[in-house]
């Protein structure tokens, strides 16, 4: 699905991303943890193709494309999601328009026609069942008013609309009440395919109670310093990152 | 932005000459300059009642002793007013001799607009051959008009044939010395519409301005009135989305509403002026005033969208002189490159219980200055008037200027005022965030803008509405990023 190679990015000069490899194939979940500023947010950000990062060094092919050669928008036509750690909020825009102009700009690129106005709302109904999102939220303005837990659900909600190949989840557990983060959780693995891939960015092991991960990596210093299973994030909840540090460090 | 408007105008400029329209205009055209002589060869070219010589030279009186206003934030070379041809016959629009001749580029932004062939055509002023022509479509509504009674016509026309409405009603509402620029257009106008709506009377289609372009040209001093007797109502429309050229840099238009008791006049606009280039040389200066009165129970609602004009000096107003009216202004004005626009509303509180309500929304890119200016006056016998104002400030980029200058003014302690204002920025985040879901920059600049004016755009006619959208996200190409 997607094999990044000696990543390295930097934002105004500054290097975040210093070589991280990462290979993660259709059907598996991998949860990305690292102490605050380690350079998670940078990756996700990067691989959605943010301006301001810029890659300095390194490959990242998704789907056997190139994707640094792609425009953003483009990376989100090939089906790469990112699930947003502070979801924008668009004024005076609802979400319906807003998912169904993302929808069709998406069938464009790739050949398909618009989808009607009756499978689209169908399609609406469907999703926001799934992550219990109040028909109402669908028809307001996209995040406007909504509450941090709103915001999130939204964020899966647009995830189950677009059904993209590859979703990113920006600590999408932050914020959200136990209740919130179940309904997330079954969301992310209603939706979980033999075809399709998620990467679980988040700071506690918490979150992974619920979607339980294939490989546990953990973000060092722009690096990916360790990879296990469920297990390491387990033990990174109960001894911190400082025997990681520690161990680099020693290297 | 995707064309220029300025290789556009040249193309135009190029095109008008080559087929030699400047042809037996000579004799049709007053000499460069303004005195009474001009004022009387305006009258009796037009062959104009007694009264309205008086009037005309009445107001040019008062224009001498007056002085240009400088109030505004706005800065502009002030125009020589001695350097200004007054009068030349209605000169032909712009023709192409076939739809192969227009300028691609004009073709593009019309197509972006969404605008039809057949309108297209007729825009460009190449001649159209269905049996469904324009003008045919234009003359089966005014017998359907002529039906129920409504008068829509040239203002030319109108003093010809209805002197005595004309008379009434002309200047009741923007006296000729209300300002600098509407005294001028009481000595020096040339033309313009004119409308009538009979007591009772629904007018049954919107009312545009659009069915008359051909007609005759409209002119830099352009001059409305529109009466809407007790109880009636109509829908008005003003301008058009397409990029309009003019040579005349100086516009000062006065536009007159009367809603009389029981009655409702929405009035619609879509201003697109030329602008200017992006060094910010040459466009339109648009000095407009525009005013409405209530009487009794009625109703006056201004909507526009003005994306033209290099420089705007606007200010649509309604005076609630009966109890119980309501006025309202929705407004979204764009600025980009080195445009200028101080608009805003008058609302003028006479009668009891009357209501305004005011959302004004601005957006500004480029080098630009964009100003709210707004005046809510109560009365003193203004019983229970109340006000509610919303005035946003929309920023892209960090190059221009956005400026709010509400003014209040109240003398009865029943009132009840409202003013909210804010000011953001389109962010990048916004954009990233439309792109990361796949959409493009340019829809999305679309989405975001015309989500932020939604509240004005809601109000303009469908088809309008629909046009307006798409010219916002015009106006504003290439302004992120």
């Amino acid at each position: 699905m997607i094999k990044i190679k000696n990543l390295h990015a930097t934002i105004d000069g500054k290097e975040i991303l210093k070589g991280l490899n990462l290979e993660v194939k259709a059907g598996e979940v991998h949860a990305i943890m690292g102490p605050n500023g380690a350079g998670k947010s940078t990756l996700a950000s990067v691989l959605a193709g943010r301006e301001e990062y810029e890659v300095t060094e390194g490959t990242v092919e998704f789907d056997g494309k190139n994707l640094l050669e792609l425009d953003t928008e483009d990376r989100a036509r090939e089906g790469l999601f990112l699930a947003f750690q502070y979801p924008i909020e668009i004024p005076g825009v609802s979400n319906v328009n807003f998912l169904r102009t993302a929808l069709n700009e998406i069938r464009e690129y790739k050949g398909e026609e618009q989808i009607s106005a009756k499978d689209f709302m169908a399609l609406v109904r469907e999703k926001s069942a799934l992550v219990e999102l109040d028909a109402k939220l669908a028809s307001r303005a996209v995040n406007e008013g909504f509450s941090g837990g709103e915001k999130k659900r939204n964020e899966i909600f647009q995830m189950a609309m677009l059904e993209p190949k590859l979703a990113i989840l920006d600590e999408t557990d932050s914020g959200l009440d136990i209740d919130a983060l179940r309904i997330v959780a079954k969301g992310v693995n209603t939706l979980k395919s033999s075809e399709n891939a998620t990467i679980v960015i988040t700071h506690y092991q918490r979150l992974l109670d619920y979607i339980i991960p294939d490989f546990v990596h953990v973000l060092y210093d722009g690096k990916i310093v360790k990879t296990g299973t469920k297990d390491l994030a387990l033990e990174l909840e109960e001894r911190g990152y400082d025997w990681i540090k520690a161990e680099v460090e020693a290297k | 932005m995707g064309y220029t408007e300025n290789e556009l105008a040249k193309d135009l400029e190029n095109q008008e000459y080559k087929f030699g329209f400047v042809t037996d205009i000579e004799s049709d055209k007053a000499p460069i300059g303004l005195d009474e002589s001009i004022i009387r060869f305006i009258s009796n070219k037009k062959e104009e009642p007694e009264w309205l010589l008086e009037y005309r030279l009445k107001a040019f009186e008062i224009w001498k002793s007056m002085t240009e206003p400088s109030w505004a934030q706005v800065k502009y070379v002030q125009p020589d007013f001695q350097a200004i041809t007054y009068y030349s016959a209605p000169k032909q629009s712009k023709k192409y001799e076939s739809w192969d001749d227009v300028d691609p580029e004009m073709k593009a932004t019309m197509a972006k607009l969404g605008i039809s062939m057949e309108e297209q055509k007729r825009l460009t002023g190449v001649a159209v051959d269905f049996v469904m022509d324009s003008v045919s479509v234009a003359t089966s509504f005014k017998s359907k008009l002529k039906e129920l009674g409504i008068i829509f016509c040239s203002f030319s026309e109108a003093v010809q044939e209805f002197p005595e409405l004309v008379r009434k009603h002309m200047g009741t509402v923007v006296p000729m010395t209300d300002n600098f620029y509407a005294a001028l257009n009481a000595a020096v106008f040339t033309d313009g519409s004119f409308c009538y709506i009979p007591k009772g009377v629904r007018c049954p289609m919107e009312l545009s301005t659009y069915f008359r372009i051909n007609e005759g040209g409209t002119g830099q001093f352009e001059r409305t009135l529109v009466v809407a007797d007790e109880g009636s109502y109509v829908s008005y429309l003003e301008g058009c989305t397409a990029p309009q050229r003019d040579e005349n840099q100086l516009h000062a238009a006065v536009v007159e509403l009367i809603a009389l008791e029981d009655a409702e006049i929405k009035y619609s606009t879509v201003q697109n002026w030329y602008p200017g280039d992006k060094e910010g040389k040459g466009g339109i200066y648009n000095f407009v005033t525009k005013r409405g009165i209530c009487e009794r129970n009625a109703k006056i609602s201004w909507t526009q969208v003005e994306t033209g004009s290099a420089v705007t000096w606007k200010y649509p107003s309604c005076i609630l002189k009966g109890d119980n009216s309501i006025g309202e202004f929705y407004s979204v004005a764009v600025t980009n490159n080195f445009q200028q626009a101080d608009t805003g509303t008058k609302m003028i509180h006479l009668g009891k219980n009357t209501k305004s309500t005011i959302i004004s929304k601005g957006i500004s890119a480029g080098k630009s200055q964009n100003s709210y200016r707004g005046l809510v006056q109560i009365h003193k016998g203004a019983e229970n008037a109340r006000n509610f104002s919303q005035c946003d400030s929309l920023l892209m980029g960090d190059t221009c200027g956005a400026h709010t200058f509400p003014y209040i003014e109240c003398k009865n302690s029943s009132a009840k005022i409202e003013h909210e204002a804010t000011t953001s920025k389109i962010g990048e985040d916004q954009i990233f965030y439309c792109l990361q879901r796949g959409i493009s920059e340019e829809k999305a600049i679309s989405l975001i803008v015309n989500g932020y004016c939604k509240e004005v755009l809601n109000q303009l006619p469908m088809e309008f509405a629909v046009e307006a959208q798409k010219l916002l996200a015009i106006s504003l190409e290439g302004s992120v990023g």
